[in-house]
């Protein structure tokens, strides 16, 4: 890719205090990935994987304490750091060039504001706008996330709405200025599928429109599929695998990721047992050793144990797996 | 053939409406919850219930058990009619019947230790069993016994709202989404254990979900419900093979696929579910239906749930010529 990177993440690492003082739960732990300019980047993995917290992170809205991001972490966005940003200048680059959605919208809107009042007020405070332009904005951003009778519903307030128009009008809410990259943290994963193939055909067309940068954060590999132009594969705080999601799917290396793959639920085969990972995810206060999977790695052996393994090459241009099998592809235990 | 072990015949489930203000103003509308709902599970076999928020089917799995009064019809179990029944022998019945909730924290005690949880069920039952065997069943270790509900993970909660059914020793369970919040990789090792039991203890379940993937694993025949009506109905193979409804045809077209070359050309509905106080004349699901021979007959006119195929039903006027989903 010839674009220059949009936001680079280098060596991120955000820790919390546990509860007791006693230990550190290192969530995420030295993440990197770059994100070009109009792209969909997927970061997948499962619940505790740390990829909400790189999300987090990327807008400093970690809470501190009890988390706090490491020095030596470097989050650049158009240039400057973001984690050495006074205060002043992050606010006006939150909200405004890079946005967030979240999961579940009827917590993230405030219930006592009218849709338009919380629409409106990034307009308001970034673009300066008076209170009837912002409204008229609002009003503008509605129709485009296809709210039927925006006129009305623009006075409407969260409750008033099902769940699938919440999350259209935190995505309006996001968009209302035009950011240059929208974090999307499990937009989809409240709402029922029918409404969730809805949204996440907004997102596309609404990302063709205004030409923005999408993180799209997700446990669901089919939503990665469909959507997404590169994928993050993360697990126990590490990128494990990254690369074109063609050959991420085609190619699978990490073979987290193919547990992942293989678990889950197809409805283009026969009814069969569903191949499960085995254990769990390990708390994030005692990684295991070495490569941090190797406890529920079909094909460790001791050098799994003894030595992490860095990202690897894997020869197909942008594909990078965390895994020993990369240069020891005969250590590969065959299927049963 | 065997009679079924579970025979629900036109289920009914209204609830009031919601007051005006001051109770002033015509009388509201009631919210039909479950709109005449008919279907049978034999023995030892699974019946997948799928539907959106709204549809009803939760509503299904609890009126069954009485954990809901039904507003009219019939629910047969192993012969007996468990809506007649007084207090005494439903409590009895209720042994034979178990539920298994979609949400394992809030459906555990979190003053009530894994095995003070297992135990409470043995006891009112007054039956002998051990927990440490029951555990063991669920793939737990027996150390879990001593442990509480926030010491655990999402799939171990669930494991034990699962042990905690088996305990009184159930022929039919209701699965209500048991495996909707848990991550991908601990779904699929619940599922197995739900399909592992069903196979050594004989087990019936009704499995509801709003994943027509997920269902896909575990059931023999699927039921699709839109709006507290069943608006298709056939054995799991057919129904995905060849779906009748517009409407399944849709759900199973949204369902994201973990394959980047299926960028198929997806059918995305229109619109919301409409509100179950006030469903659309006609079909149920015509203001939002793509099938293009939709007509003004599906406006005006309710499509009955016929047989179209031997076994397999479906409530659309168009059903002899379903759409393309592919």
């Amino acid at each position: 890719m010839t674009n220059p990177v949009l936001l680079r993440v280098r060596d991120l690492k955000t820790y919390f205090v546990t509860e007791h003082g006693k230990g550190t739960a290192r969530a995420v732990d030295d993440v990197s990935f770059d994100l070009y300019p109009g792209e969909t980047l997927g970061i997948v993995g499962e619940s505790g994987c740390g990829k909400t917290v790189t999300s987090l992170s990327i807008l400093r809205l970690i809470p501190e304490p009890p988390g706090h991001i490491l020095p030596g972490s470097l989050i650049e966005f158009d240039g400057r750091n973001l984690l050495a940003l006074p205060l002043q200048e992050l606010r006006e680059v939150r909200g405004n060039q890079i946005a967030m959605i979240f999961q579940e919208p009827m917590t993230s809107l405030n219930p006592v504001f009218t849709v338009g009042d919380q629409i409106a007020e990034a307009a308001i405070i970034h673009q300066h706008l008076s209170r009837g332009a912002a409204r008229a904005r609002a009003i503008e951003m509605l129709r485009l996330v296809g709210i039927p009778d925006p006129d009305e519903r623009v006075d409407h307030y969260p409750h008033q709405l099902s769940g699938g128009m919440r999350q259209r009008v935190m995505i309006a809410m996001a968009l209302v200025c035009h950011p240059k990259v929208l974090i999307a943290d499990e937009p989809t994963t409240a709402l029922d599928v029918t409404i969730q193939a809805q949204i996440l055909e907004l997102l596309d067309q609404l990302q063709q429109e205004l030409g923005m940068a999408v993180l799209l954060i997700t446990h669901d590999l089919g939503v990665v599929a469909g959507h997404a132009d590169r994928v993050v594969v993360m697990y126990a705080g590490r990128v494990v695998e990254t690369a074109p999601t063609d050959a991420l799917f085609e190619r699978t290396t990490h073979p987290y990721t193919e547990g992942l793959l293989a678990a889950v639920p197809r409805i283009d085969a026969p009814r069969s047992r569903l191949h499960a990972i085995p254990g769990q995810v390990p708390a994030a206060t005692a990684w295991p050793t070495g490569c941090r999977f190797h406890p529920r790695c079909p094909h460790a052996w001791d050098k799994c144990v003894a030595q992490e393994p860095p990202l690897l090459e894997t020869g197909t241009p942008g594909h990078t797996a965390r895994c020993w099998l990369v240069s020891e592809p005969e250590r590969r235990v065959p299927k049963r | 053939m065997t009679p079924p072990l579970v025979a629900v015949r036109d289920l009914v489930k209204h609830y009031a409406g919601e007051r005006r203000w001051l109770g002033l103003g015509p009388a509201p509308s009631p919210v039909r919850a479950v709109d005449g709902v008919s279907f049978s599970i034999p023995a030892g076999k699974t019946l997948g219930l799928v539907g959106e928020s709204g549809s009803g089917k939760t509503t299904i799995g609890r009126t069954m058990l009485r954990l809901q009064e039904p507003t009219s019809g019939k629910m047969l179990f192993d012969g007996s009619d468990v809506f007649s029944l007084a207090s005494g022998p439903l409590r009895a019945l209720r042994r034979r019947m178990q539920i298994v909730f979609q949400d394992p924290y809030s459906s555990l005690n979190p003053r009530m230790t894994v095995e003070e949880t297992l135990r409470e069920p043995l006891e009112i039952h007054g039956l002998k069993g051990a927990v440490s065997a029951l555990l063991d069943e669920v793939g737990l270790d027996a150390a879990f016994a001593k442990r509480y509900p926030h010491e655990l993970s999402g799939g171990q909660r669930q494991r034990v709202g699962i042990a905690r059914a088996l305990s009184v020793e159930p022929q039919f369970i209701v699965c209500d989404e048991p495996v909707s919040a848990l991550d991908v990789s601990v779904q699929a090792q619940v599922l197995n254990l739900l399909a592992d039991l069903q196979t050594k203890r004989r087990l019936t379940y009704l499995f509801i979900a709003h994943d027509l993937a997920v269902v896909r694993h575990i059931a023999d025949d699927v039921a699709v419900m839109y709006l507290g009506k069943i608006v298709e109905r056939a054995p799991a193979a057919e129904i995905y093979a060849l779906p009748r409804h517009p409407y399944t045809t849709a759900l199973l077209s949204a369902v994201p696929e973990p394959n980047p070359r299926a960028r198929k050309q997806r059918i995305v509905l229109a619109g919301d579910m409409p509100s179950p106080a006030r469903p659309p004349s006609g079909c149920p699901f015509h203001p939002r239906c793509p099938h293009p021979l939709k007509s003004e007959r599906c406006r005006t006119e309710i499509p009955p749930l016929r047989e179209i195929t031997p076994g397999h039903l479906a409530a659309c006027h168009y059903a002899e010529r379903p759409m393309d989903g592919r």
